[in-house]
């Protein structure tokens, strides 16, 4: 039928056809290149980079079903199915190493949110502003302390010897002899979450604060010609306020859920308290760089991404489902 | 008592006076929890070690004595390291920060036409971590072991760094670089004249966190560079202090000596370790205090846009 068309009428045709597949095809991908060839040339160095540094080790996963040998080439390496996996997961220190790391993942989640929070709304119940200005600049010090620095800290206000937190508890009467903190395993989570505490609250109330001056002052105004009292405006007016941040923050911590920290752990643990010490990065670090273990190494550490991965998805799920604010 | 009513305000009603003199008396104790182990540190830092070994030194020096710096400063080492220390975070703050405002910029543009894209292949790294082994044999083969390029190239770009400065960028108003583009402006000189210019508290704040990470990092060190004296940081070399006072017990166990001008004076590892601890911090908590304003605004960007 074609023949039977005036040639203006195909030509039209065979624009508007061409039109239609320019929008997603390779034409319209290498006009849009040569339009904003300047945004390329500002972006895709770095998205090299980012595929270099952060994509490619991805491939590394390889390893953790191989018998990896450094020596060897990549493709001269044995397979192992799944050994490396059912070494770890028939493994008991492997259990205790995610005990351990749930452990304090969770004493940390929880305690984070719940102090921060509190130092939130006690910090916006302050009526001086100089002194809410002071305590806040005080309070985010520490997390600007390397942990290698508050490790120290944590030591030496825990040391046997004229600690201060054994001074204080022997003066007030509630230990009769000096406790080594750091040598019995079982006070570990405790000085973990205590230490994360002490160096994270004022920085982490930071948000919640910022959340609070967006409530609309009205409302405490009007709660207030209703008589209602200061905790009855914190219960109902405050707290409601920050929840969609906090909604977002804990999707986000869930995700971390296996990241229980490393630092503190890795510069506090000692021969003594290793037991409850240990969690999944250094169990990755002891075997992997100190005994050379690759293949173990990187299966516990694919182990851990697969897992965040999995918590974080169904933490966002779980908050749709609710009708909450959510990640993506 | 006027200070005390200063600080507690105006009251309504003996509810809100007994409310508002709890939380005043947990602030002042947040205040001694947060401030005692440093002020600590400090004082055992200023005072003679042989005195601080009798124990029962608070927040003031006994016995004051510079030694303890003085050795500090006049180790070879800790002088290497404290250089290192400098040059990583001036390199890494200019080069990081800047990488990251410019990738900014271009996923801040609404016309871009790989804007969402590179968004996704950034964002989904902050949670897909191919792990510690796979990252280490990846800059091996780069040759980046025992260089100086591995504290500052695997981790150029941070993407909560990225997130903020773009979100900032794109609440800019669109009319500027509309202008700017009608005056033949093209996307390089709408970046440096004016993104940038306009950036500059978010950039301000990215900064302060891309330098105290650089500052404060001494894992690398460890992981890459741990053989090497010439490339260590002054992080790494307290942390060495550290493991070894922990480990021996950390007293005068192990302490010497050495004359000066005809007076002994003595340094134990608790008095060198909190001399270090105070070197290596007191430029951030110089520092920080002044940004306050900029890295409250920064962080609400990040958290809640992000």
């Amino acid at each position: 039928m074609s023949q039977s068309m005036n040639p203006v009428e195909a030509e039209k045709e065979y624009k508007a056809r061409n039109k239609y597949k320019a929008k997603r095809g390779l034409r319209y991908f290498f006009r849009k290149c040569k339009e904003q060839k300047e945004l390329l040339f500002m972006s895709v160095p770095f998205l090299i980079w980012l595929f270099i540094f952060k994509y490619i080790p991805l491939g590394g996963w390889v390893m953790a079903f191989q018998d990896f040998k450094p020596a060897k080439g990549f493709f001269e390496q044995e397979w192992a199915g799944l050994d490396n996996f059912r070494f770890l997961f028939g493994n008991e220190r492997f259990f205790e190493i995610m005990r351990n790391t749930l452990a304090m993942s969770i004493i940390n989640l929880v305690l984070g949110f719940v102090t921060a929070i509190a130092l939130a709304i006690l910090l916006n119940e302050l009526r001086n502003i100089a002194f809410k200005r002071i305590v806040q600049t005080i309070s985010y010090m520490p997390h600007f302390l390397s942990w290698v620095v508050v490790a120290g800290l944590v030591s030496t206000a825990l040391a046997m010897e004229d600690g201060i937190v054994n001074t204080i508890l022997l003066h007030l009467g509630i230990i009769d002899s000096p406790i080594m903190w750091l040598g019995v395993a079982h006070y570990f989570w405790g000085i973990i979450g205590a230490s994360d505490v002490w160096k994270s609250v004022g920085w982490n109330s930071i948000i919640y604060l910022a959340a609070m001056t967006m409530i609309n002052q009205e409302q405490y105004e009007a709660a207030e010609i209703d008589g209602a009292k200061r905790i009855q405006r914190i219960l109902y007016i405050t707290l409601p306020g920050i929840k969609p941040v906090f909604v977002i923050l804990l999707i986000m911590n869930i995700g971390y859920i296996l990241e229980s920290g490393f630092e503190a752990q890795y510069l506090l643990m000692n021969s003594m308290n290793m037991d409850y010490a240990e969690n999944l990065d250094i169990y990755v670090l002891r075997y992997g760089i100190s005994m050379a273990d690759f293949s173990l190494a990187t299966a516990a550490g694919m182990f851990k991404t697969i897992i965040s991965f999995i918590f974080l998805f169904g933490a966002n799920k779980i908050a749709e489902k609710l009708g909450e604010a959510r990640l993506f | 008592m006027g200070v005390i009513r200063k600080i507690v305000g105006k009251r309504r009603g003996v509810d809100d006076l007994i409310f508002d003199t709890i939380n005043v008396t947990f602030m002042l104790l947040l205040v001694v929890v947060m401030l005692y182990p440093m002020l600590n540190t400090l004082a055992i830092s200023l005072n003679e070690a042989t005195d601080t070994v009798r124990g029962g030194l608070h927040i003031l020096p006994r016995s004051f004595t510079t030694y303890n710096y003085a050795h500090v400063f006049n180790e070879a080492q800790i002088i290497q390291a404290g250089i290192i220390s400098v040059l990583r975070t001036v390199v890494g703050t200019g080069l990081g920060v800047f990488a990251s405002a410019m990738v900014a910029y271009t996923i801040s543009r609404p016309h871009f036409f790989l804007k969402k894209f590179i968004t996704l292949a950034f964002v989904l790294t902050m949670y897909m971590n191919a792990g510690l082994i796979p990252t280490y044999l990846l800059n091996r083969e780069l040759g980046l072991i025992g260089s100086f390029w591995v504290y500052i190239i695997p981790g150029l770009i941070g993407v909560f760094n990225l997130i903020v400065i773009r979100s900032f960028i794109e609440g800019l108003p669109e009319t500027i670089f509309e202008s700017a583009r009608m005056d033949g402006a093209g996307e390089f000189v709408q970046f440096f004249r004016i993104a940038l210019p306009l950036a500059v508290p978010v950039i301000a704040t990215v900064s302060l966190f891309v330098a105290v990470g650089q500052w404060n990092q001494w894992f690398d060190v460890f992981i890459y560079n741990s053989s090497i004296p010439e490339l260590s940081t002054l992080q790494y070399e307290l942390m060495k202090v550290l493991q070894s006072t922990n480990t021996s017990g950390g007293s005068a166990a192990d302490s010497f000596s050495r004359s000066l001008g005809g007076q002994v004076e003595v340094v134990t590892p608790q008095s060198i370790r909190a001399a270090m601890t105070v070197v290596v911090s007191i430029p951030i908590i110089m520092v920080y205090p002044f940004l306050q304003k900029y890295f409250v605004k920064g962080l609400t960007l990040g958290g809640v846009k992000g």
